[in-house]
């Protein structure tokens, strides 16, 4: 069953489309990943999903609740953490989720939920002398001192050390790990990659792809590179006539071709015919920030 | 059933803002100086100086002492509606606290009813301070008139908080707010009296006095601390403003 579904969700700001026609349903388990460049309206949806903002058009369903009409329902089992949202500054990390907790039917005992953020040191703390990592933290504890059964995370790692953002995501698979569903909005393709099982691309308000990260890099052109050095030189016009060829390129006497695996064949068969010897031959992957790249290239232009 | 059990959880979950907000207050030594301390204090510093404990005719035989009570008593409402709230809330909105709070079943406005309770009972403890020493240092009389006292008091606390909540609505940041919070400050004083007590103005600034929230709360006060009933005109013009301002800052205030 769906936990999250969301369907031809529209929301304009001034004439101008910010979320145009987007859908995707998420499963309950799920880390469910939503990716895409700044400014292309991945926290407007999220935030109509949260019931922050009123949807133009189009369905919301947290749980089989509307987030708007029955918005106190939705809040208890839904946690976010949200972007630029602070606390009162000087209260203390104790106090603040003592609060956070009372203010749910089931919530969760901080003790043990301060213990796994690593807040246990900090507890007398006041909110404006944590760290940002330590915020991060407090924030992701207050998303889920409710006991919810599906978490919104918004640019969880951004402003993060390696360190931290590491550990953060050890946390977010462990949280799943605890049965809740979790919706991630990012623009880390590594974090994405590492974390969710499914990804929808945004891209200008629309869902420009959605599917596995796998998936994602299989199905964007140029899925496998293939580089290696030539002991003879190699006509660039041959080179791009293969099968499955998206781009040739040279560099410090190495070329480099993005294509499929039939693109692998070819070339091995290319060289072989044209006895030429290919040193240091190279087939790797290409990764979710090439997808991601040929995803969302209409941005750029 | 379950409203019963709903219900009690947004009363527990009510209670539990309104203790944090009230540690938050106490852990703010400007506000509570401002508002607690600073009223009385001036109150005490008047009142040594000799000529104000001299019965003057010209004020039918009041001492000046005796009109800088209702002075002092309006002035820790002021500091608190106009000075110290603001601030706290447009900063709540704009650090994005209460957006964060309509993520959980508490609604945003249980923080801002919060602040509008503890800066209105801090007001109240600061009139119970202002009366304490002015009786006990000064010897001026408690109220004779309480019932009209009480009202004119309550009344003029709602107006001090719906000008703070007007000024709250129309901050855009922090900074707006505390700028705009000093630049109304020192015309409500000067209204409620704080340079020249009401009854000592010339008649025609006191009439014009009398059409503000806190001149006509300084009349107000001093005819029930003399035991009459105030005026119906005052406790009109501090109803309609409490009206009018409390629609400007529902209409104007933004959650985010």
């Amino acid at each position: 069953m769906s936990v999250i579904e969301v369907s031809e969700l529209r929301k304009s700001y001034g004439g101008r489309a910010v979320v145009d026609g987007v859908s995707f349903a998420v499963e309950e388990g799920e880390i469910f990943g939503i990716l895409g460049p700044n400014g292309a309206g991945k926290t407007t949806t999220v935030e109509c999903v949260e019931g922050l903002r009123v949807p133009d058009a189009g369905r919301v369903r947290v749980a089989g609740l509307d987030p708007v009409a029955d918005h106190e329902a939705v809040t208890r089992v839904l946690g976010a953490q949200l972007q630029e949202s602070e606390i009162q500054p000087k209260l203390t990390v104790r106090e603040t989720l003592e609060l956070y907790a009372a203010f749910y039917p089931n919530p969760a005992d901080w003790r043990p939920l301060a213990e796994r953020l690593n807040l246990s040191g900090k507890l007398g703390t006041r909110f404006a002398r944590l760290s940002g990592g330590q915020k991060q933290r407090l924030f992701i504890a207050l998303a889920l001192i409710g006991n919810p059964r599906v978490v919104v995370l918004d640019e969880l790692t951004t402003g993060l050390d390696p360190r931290a953002r590491r550990d953060t995501w050890e946390l977010i698979e462990d949280v799943r790990a605890g049965g809740v569903t979790v919706l991630l909005v990012t623009h880390f393709m590594e974090e994405a990659q590492r974390l969710c099982d499914r990804i929808a691309v945004i891209d200008r308000g629309r869902v420009a792809a959605l599917d596995t990260p796998a998936g994602l890099i299989r199905r964007s052109a140029g899925a496998t590179v293939i580089s290696f050095t030539s002991s003879a030189p190699l006509d660039d016009s041959e080179l791009a006539a293969l099968p499955g060829v998206t781009s040739v390129e040279h560099k410090d006497g190495r070329i480099t071709l993005a294509g499929t695996d039939e693109t692998v064949n070819a070339v091995i068969t290319l060289l072989a015919r044209s006895r030429v010897t290919a040193h240091q031959l190279r087939v790797t992957d290409a990764t979710l920030d090439d997808a991601f790249l040929d995803l969302t290239a209409g941005a750029a232009r | 059933m379950s409203t019963v059990i709903t219900a009690t959880r947004s009363a527990t979950a009510t209670t539990a803002v309104l203790k944090t907000e009230a540690r938050l207050f106490g852990r703010e030594p400007g506000s509570l100086f401002w508002v607690l301390v600073f009223p009385t204090l001036l109150l005490g510093v008047l009142g040594a100086i000799p000529s104000f404990r001299e019965a003057q005719d010209s004020l039918d035989g009041l001492r000046t002492i005796d009109l800088y009570v209702p002075v002092t008593v309006l002035l820790g409402m002021i500091v608190a509606g106009i000075q110290a709230m603001p601030p706290v809330v447009t900063g709540y909105r704009e650090r994005g606290i209460l957006r964060r709070m309509s993520t959980t079943p508490v609604r945003p406005s249980a923080l801002l009813s919060a602040q509008m309770v503890l800066h209105g009972a801090a007001a109240l403890v600061s009139v119970l301070l202002s009366l304490a020493v002015g009786r006990l240092v000064h010897d001026v009389p408690l109220p004779r008139q309480v019932f009209g006292y009480v009202l004119a008091l309550l009344l003029a606390v709602a107006v001090a908080l719906a000008l703070g909540a007007l000024l709250s609505a129309l901050s855009r940041t922090q900074k707006i707010a505390t700028a705009a919070g000093s630049a109304v400050l020192f015309p409500m004083m000067f209204t409620a009296g704080v340079w020249l007590p009401v009854q000592a103005m010339p008649d025609v600034l006191a009439r014009i006095v009398e059409v503000t929230p806190f001149g006509a709360a300084a009349q107000a006060l001093s005819e029930a601390t003399a035991g009459d009933w105030p005026a119906w005109s005052h406790l009109g013009v501090l109803t309609l403003w409490t009206v009018v301002l409390t629609g400007a800052a529902v209409r104007w205030f933004r959650w985010q």
